[in-house]
């Protein structure tokens, strides 16, 4: 299934990437699976998505866990806790 | 509009006027405004770029403003946030609260405030004479957000 990814912020920096549209097992059915599909990337992917780094997950532009399904189409952004204000 | 982004700079006084306009059940309106400090952290900030995830920032910070609206007897929030690049005394963000009474309105306001440093997605990079550097996310503002959640339901 297709699904549009986005890397926001420092962690945008940490990837060298803005963002990916991949096509995705149907093994990869969550937000961790994702996660875990690009940590095996290794290098800075592997450091970065860590288990134990503080990162946040939207998906569909909703803050998100990692138990959170993973659809085709929908549009996931990992990115660090925010900052504004 | 209850919630906008820009890079342009905002006049309080303005938007609390267009939002008091016509409406004479208002008595009280509180406002906050968040500026960019000199310094952070122990070292100088000479500027910083403000950047957010449109779409879901909008969403994000309509959904905080609902949740204000359902909890106090509040009629009318607005929410002004700048992206881009800010110095050092410029405004960051204005959050303006208008009800009948001031408990209501300073309350939301604080809410609103607590609930957007925690989830709505900004981040902030700033520039000191070290480089430039992501802003690291504070716990004391992940327990200032908390202070809103309902109590645990662990004695009835």
């Amino acid at each position: 299934m297709k699904v549009k990814v986005l890397y926001l912020a420092s962690l945008r920096e940490q990837l060298g990437a803005t963002g990916e549209d991949l096509d995705l097992s149907p093994a990869v059915s969550t937000v961790a699976g994702l996660r875990t599909l690009l940590m095996a990337r290794g290098g800075a992917w592997q450091s970065a998505l860590a288990q134990g780094r503080a990162l946040r997950v939207a998906v569909n532009q909703e803050m998100a866990q990692p138990t959170t399904p993973v659809k085709p189409g929908d549009e996931v952004a990992f990115f660090p806790p925010v900052t504004g204000g | 509009m209850a919630v906008r982004i820009q890079t342009a700079d905002f006049d309080a006084g303005v938007e609390i006027a267009a939002l008091r306009r016509g409406n004479p059940r208002i008595g009280a309106v509180a406002s906050f405004i968040g500026v960019c400090r000199d310094a952070n952290d122990g070292d100088a900030v000479s500027k910083m770029t403000l950047e957010h995830y449109p779409g879901m920032t909008e969403k994000a910070l309509e959904k905080i403003v609902a949740e204000a609206r359902a909890r106090w007897e509040v009629m009318d929030v607005l929410v002004v946030h700048r992206v881009g690049e800010l110095k050092p005394t410029d405004q960051i963000v204005l959050v303006v609260v208008a009800g009948a009474h001031r408990g209501e309105a300073f309350a939301a306001c604080e809410f609103v405030m607590d609930y957007l440093k925690t989830r709505a997605p900004f981040w902030k990079k700033e520039q000191t004479p070290q480089g430039a550097r992501w802003v690291e996310a504070r716990a004391t503002d992940d327990e200032a957000a908390q202070r809103w959640e309902p109590p645990k339901s662990s004695a009835a």
